[in-house]
């Protein structure tokens, strides 16, 4: 079954179109990476599949249910996002709490107290970080606490936007295991965006390259572990993240 | 377990815990900054005065006694007399309760006004912020006494009149605060967050962005508030504010001025008690700056 269907895809900030003719199929319990430099268009796809971005045009279907060009209620108990910056994705005067509590209120959820509680021991931080705030605590700690709220409505789908990059790499690692642990668990379907490569054969199934919001190719795992892509931008990309390789190369 | 350890606790196990030290610790720095504390001192004093003025003034605010017209201070009328024969200290803190009235209905009126329109300005953007920040700008452009004079022109002289007029003039400073802070994160992720989570505009403004823009705002009401009592003493002074013989700072200088080479102390006294709650104010509004923001807790 498809979890995400996207078809002829444009995506457009103003005047100037981010994401051209996309055709993207995730399916159900997949994990799928997005990779492309900066500004090709990777995390605006993101956005639009989420209603922040609405200005698009084209077929956005998730699980088969069109996706309107804004946010609402319904979409948000079915998937949720993962923000790239953990220090600006918390409100800074509300606590950990207060964060977690905010979509079980909103969806008028019972036992918010008891759910809080299981949300904080499901992403690993102990129970005496509830009631701090976020300036309190590191950005891996924070990090989880952003995943943790995603978690919190039990969405099927979540979608990464380069959720380590602002991370040192050891707490990289740790995020890395705790989101694999966390789809393995809840059998989630992911769509991570991430410009790094070794992270895409760590977590996920098949990728997507994209360049100035095309997709280049598409190919599955084995693919990115031996480096035998098709077209020359992703052999290109792929050799850039290898720097023993790097040097190699005439 | 003592109280000011469950309070400073690290690791609070409840949301009343949390607010309750939080509310400790803000307190505590306060105080220990000594002009915040004077100030903390000085309005306690002004809401004590103002509280049992009855009790603690010596003689009624209003009793004339024109055999004792503009008597100098002296151990029996302290801050001496004025024109009726009526004593100024028991004026003075009679008065008390009217400048906390004034003050205290301005503020409640404007800010949470300025507030609302300034966020909703900033949130929406496009046509919204155009025509509410026209309005604000229509009413920034003019001068603020001026304003209010018009106002308590048009509505008829009285210290309800003068407490509107004053409202209206101090709202658009709030709304342009509110706005310019709501600017710098109403794109932020913790609002796409929110938005995500299925909440609506009003809550995302209610309870995500206000709460962001209160503390600056408090911190600019009480800045605010010694123009506030400056505004309404002008206008006691120009005899559209409190009437007589309601015993109004601004008005007691007003009748004052009369007599101010012969007998100083009609116009003074009320004088130094305007300049000693506006500089309260101040020193108040000044120790809040350093302490309402979470993040400065980990520096002291």
């Amino acid at each position: 079954m498809t979890a995400i269907h996207l078809q002829d895809l444009d995506i457009y900030y103003g005047e100037s179109r981010a994401v051209q003719g996309v055709n993207l199929d995730v399916a159900s319990g997949e994990s799928f990476a997005l990779v492309g430099e900066s500004g090709s268009g990777k995390s605006t796809i993101l956005k639009a599949i989420m209603g922040l971005a609405p200005d698009w045009t084209g077929t956005i279907e998730v699980d088969g249910a069109a996706r309107s060009h804004g946010t609402d209620r319904a979409f948000s108990a079915h998937c949720q996002m993962v923000f790239q910056d953990p220090y600006g994705s918390l409100h800074p005067r509300k606590t950990i709490d207060a964060a977690l509590a905010e979509p079980l209120l909103i969806h008028g959820k019972p036992n918010r107290d008891k759910r809080v509680v299981e949300l904080l021991a499901e992403v690993g931080l102990d129970a005496r970080f509830r009631f701090r705030f976020p300036h309190q605590l590191s950005g891996g700690q924070r990090q989880r606490v952003a995943i943790a709220r995603a978690l919190a409505l039990e969405p099927k789908l979540l979608l990464l936007d380069e959720p380590t990059s602002a991370l040192d790499v050891s707490i990289q690692a740790e995020i890395l295991n705790l989101l694999k642990r966390l789809r393995r668990e809840r059998g989630l379907t992911y769509l991570m965006v991430t410009h790094n490569l070794p992270v895409v054969s760590f977590m996920c199934d098949r990728l997507a390259v994209m360049r100035h919001g095309k997709i280049v190719e598409t190919a599955d795992v084995a693919t990115l572990r031996s480096g035998q892509f098709d077209s020359a931008y992703a052999r290109d990309l792929y050799r850039l993240s290898e720097p023993d390789q790097t040097e190699q190369t005439p | 377990m003592t109280l000011t350890t469950w309070l400073t606790d690290d690791a609070p196990a409840s949301r009343l815990q949390a607010n309750l030290g939080r509310a400790y610790d803000v307190t505590r720095r306060l105080l220990r900054n000594p002009l915040a504390a004077l100030g903390v001192a000085i309005l306690t004093v002004l809401i004590v005065c103002a509280a049992f003025a009855p009790w603690i003034a010596p003689y009624s605010p209003i009793g004339q006694d024109l055999g004792a017209r503009l008597m100098p201070p002296s151990a029996t009328n302290w801050m001496g007399t004025d024109e009726l024969g009526r004593d100024i200290f028991s004026r003075v803190v009679h008065g008390a309760r009217l400048t906390l009235l004034i003050v205290g209905m301005v503020a409640v009126i404007s800010a949470p006004l300025g507030l609302i329109l300034g966020a909703v300005s900033g949130y929406f953007g496009g046509w919204t912020d155009r025509v509410l920040m026209g309005i604000t700008d229509v009413f920034l452009s003019m001068p603020k006494l001026i304003l209010a004079l018009a106002f308590v022109a048009a509505l008829g002289p009285g210290i309800e009149n003068a407490i509107i007029a004053i409202a209206i003039t101090a709202w658009p400073p709030y709304a342009r605060l509110a706005r310019a802070e709501t600017l710098t994160f109403r794109n932020s992720e913790f609002v796409q967050a929110v938005r995500l989570a299925g909440a609506s505009h009003m809550r995302v403004i209610g309870l995500h962005i206000l709460p962001l823009c209160t503390s600056s705002t408090i911190i600019r009401v009480t800045l605010d508030m010694a123009g506030i009592i400056l505004t309404a003493a002008g206008l006691g002074f120009l005899g559209l504010g409190a009437q007589p013989p309601l015993p109004e700072w601004g008005a007691m200088i007003s009748r004052g001025r009369s007599f101010i080479l012969d007998q100083w102390w009609v116009a003074t006294m009320p004088g130094f008690a305007i300049i000693l709650v506006s500089l309260g104010f101040c020193f108040l509004g000044d120790g809040l700056r350093d302490v309402l923001d979470p993040k400065s807790g980990d520096k002291s």
